[in-house]
């Protein structure tokens, strides 16, 4: 059976006229299953590496480069927030924020509950200083985020989600 | 042009009503300049923007028209513009906001560009955090393909052009303009050697320009205002020093830290940091002195508050030490923070982002973080102020030791900090105190 949903092979057709070499679509096909599945499994690197004729190592030097990409055995939670801990986010409590919410919820950063719902993630400057301190839920900021603002956002019932 | 009688432009349409809709955009004179450009050669755009004195807005301040000249005059096949939109300097946002609050402004800003440079394809390389810039930018280029603003024979010029918004993967060094490249040809973002400059071979190998998101913001205004409009706001050129290009146009300067107001303010270039502080950023916060001020993102070094009243053009801060200019980010730190920890911060960040080909940045900006470590945990000894300057004088010459500027920017903050803050260090290691702050021991 393909590691890749039609959703994600209809994505990387899309993507391949836009671009003179095939590779250049690594990113967007990086992108776009692990927002579905939560990491990017080795037999997926295969597949995407068939479909853009390269080797599945190249694949896998550039997913392994961006820490931002998960392996099959250290998928994300079904929320990711990354917190800031760059300096102006450290001027205004960025790295008590981060340590307080991976105290709250017994995991380092990096780690993700034992539930499977939250990963939390260090992040450096996230590009909203003006609203130190801050995060990143998924790929939406927070300004401004209190303790209580990241727990609730948390514990949001509402999308993203991943099946995972 | 004074600072009080000067009016937005760049930030001209923030909070006006659907300030992203096409409409909206083209009911100011959006696009109009963009009309104007198509009916000229392109070498005389590439005069225009050239003759503004516009110099980069993305932390080098090179000229951008003198740059667009780089490219080779007889090229078959095809030229690239890369938009860079990685933004991840500590202390900068001016790119998010410009491209959350009036996308059409940027993106009329390539398609001049573009025409320029006789680019028919254009990569708008995206941070992924900015998602919201990314669904906004989105529904713009829709947009504007469904108003003939791109695709084939743009407004029945003849001219054809395709933006494609391509996002990365959270690293800072895709914002190093040949990282970038690398990066959006689908590998690591390892920044290339130069020479060949991107102008002769870039993207896919293929002659490219790559500019910054406020780079492509101004271009609208001086073609539809003219050279001179530019030219009356900022610095001029320093008849002393031949080499000086001036400081002109409006300028997104971001203020962070302890200020009560953090935020993003636009004035003529050359507005001194005191007066930014004090008038734009509210003041330090809780009543307190700034102890150091960043002048233009992390890399830039620290400026005392005795130095606070050097003017933000692309020669002040140099004057006092820094770096330059870089991203006019502005990081206010007030008098109650220890600079140990700040610096820890600053080298910690380096440590994280640097790409790991160059043997003195890794090791360097690894080196001066895990001495730093040991200062906080009270270990330090006074001989490690003078390697921490050793490691900060011997990792980022370029060229020379390191094939990108990442250790250059990385070793300002160790130089500056610990020149102009020496005493604060020896008085640290000698009472063997131990680092109040909350850092997560071992998360790098
Ligand atoms: C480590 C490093 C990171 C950089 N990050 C950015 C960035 O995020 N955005 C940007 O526009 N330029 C960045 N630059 C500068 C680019 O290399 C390049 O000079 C710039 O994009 C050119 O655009 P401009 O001429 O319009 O300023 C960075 C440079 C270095 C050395
Ligand atoms: S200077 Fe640092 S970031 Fe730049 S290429 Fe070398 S190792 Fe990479
Ligand atoms: S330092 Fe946190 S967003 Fe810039």
């Amino acid at each position: 059976m393909s590691e890749l949903s039609d959703n994600a092979k209809q994505t990387i057709a899309e993507h391949l006229p836009r671009y003179p070499s095939k590779q250049a679509v690594t990113l967007p096909a990086l992108h776009v299953v692990q927002q579905e599945r939560g990491c990017v499994s080795n037999k997926a690197m295969e597949e995407i590496a068939a479909i853009l004729e390269l080797s599945p190592a190249q694949i896998h030097d550039t997913a392994s480069f961006y820490g931002f990409f998960r392996t099959e055995d250290n998928p994300l939670g079904q929320k990711r927030i990354w917190v800031c801990r760059s300096l102006p986010c450290m001027l205004r409590g960025g790295e008590e924020l981060l340590a307080a919410l991976c105290e709250k919820y017994g995991i380092a950063p990096g780690e993700t509950t034992p539930d499977g719902k939250l990963t939390i993630e260090l992040a450096e400057c996230l590009g909203a200083c003006d609203g130190a301190p801050c995060i990143l839920l998924e790929d939406e900021l927070h300004l401004r985020c209190s303790l209580e603002d990241v727990e609730r956002i948390a514990n949001e019932p509402s999308p993203p989600t991943r099946k995972v | 042009m004074s600072q009080t009688e000067f009016k937005p432009v760049l930030l001209g349409r923030v909070g006006r009503p659907d300030s992203q809709s096409l409409a909206s955009y083209r009911a100011d004179g959006g696009y109009e300049a963009l009309a104007k450009a198509l009916k000229m050669a392109n070498t005389e755009v590439i005069d225009v923007v050239k003759n503004s004195g516009l110099r980069g807005r993305g932390g080098a301040g090179f000229p951008t028209g003198l740059k667009w000249t780089f490219l080779p005059k007889d090229v078959n096949g095809p030229i690239y513009l890369c938009i860079n939109g990685d933004e991840s300097e500590p202390g900068t946002f001016n790119n998010r906001v410009l491209i959350e609050e009036d996308p059409h402004q940027v993106l009329e800003g390539i398609v001049i560009s573009s025409f320029a440079t006789r680019s028919t394809t254009a990569y708008f390389y995206l941070r992924y955090e900015y998602g919201r810039c990314y669904r906004t930018l989105q529904k713009a280029v829709d947009e504007m393909y469904a108003n003939n603003l791109l695709g084939k024979n743009i407004l029945g010029s003849g001219y054809d052009l395709d933006i494609y918004l391509h996002r990365g993967a959270c690293a800072y060094i895709c914002g190093e303009e040949t990282g970038l490249i690398e990066s959006l040809e689908g590998k690591r973002a390892w920044p290339r050697i130069k020479p060949p400059f991107p102008a002769i071979e870039g993207a896919f190998r293929r002659p490219t320009v790559v500019n910054n998101v406020e780079t492509m913001a101004c271009i609208p205004h001086i073609l539809k205002h003219g050279t001179e409009w530019f030219q009356s706001m900022g610095i001029p050129k320093d008849p002393n020093n031949p080499r000086d290009a001036g400081s002109y146009g409006p300028k997104l300067y971001c203020i962070s830290g302890h200020v009560n107001k953090p935020g993003l303010v636009e004035l003529p270039m050359g507005i001194t940091a005191r007066d930014l502080i004090d008038k734009h950023g509210g003041g330090v916060w809780k009543g307190r002195q700034a102890k150091a001020v960043i002048p233009g993102g992390l890399s830039m070094g620290f400026m005392t508050n005795a130095e606070l009243d050097t003017p933000l053009d692309f020669n002040g801060p140099g004057r006092v030490g820094c770096l330059g200019l870089g991203t006019a980010a502005v990081v206010v730190i007030d008098d109650h923070t220890s600079m140990v920890d700040v610096l820890y911060n600053a080298c910690r960040f380096f440590a994280h982002e640097s790409c790991g080909q160059c043997t003195p940045c890794r090791e360097g900006t690894a080196w001066s973080t895990k001495i730093l470590e040991r200062i906080r945990d009270g270990r330090g000894k006074l001989s490690d102020i003078d390697l921490l300057l050793e490691i900060a004088n011997s990792i980022g010459t370029i060229p020379g030791t390191t094939i990108c500027g990442l250790a250059d920017g990385a070793a300002w903050p160790i130089k500056t900090g610990i020149n102009k803050f020496r005493g604060e260090f020896e008085e640290y290691i000698k009472s063997g105190r131990r680092s109040q702050s909350h850092a997560l021991a071992g998360a790098h």
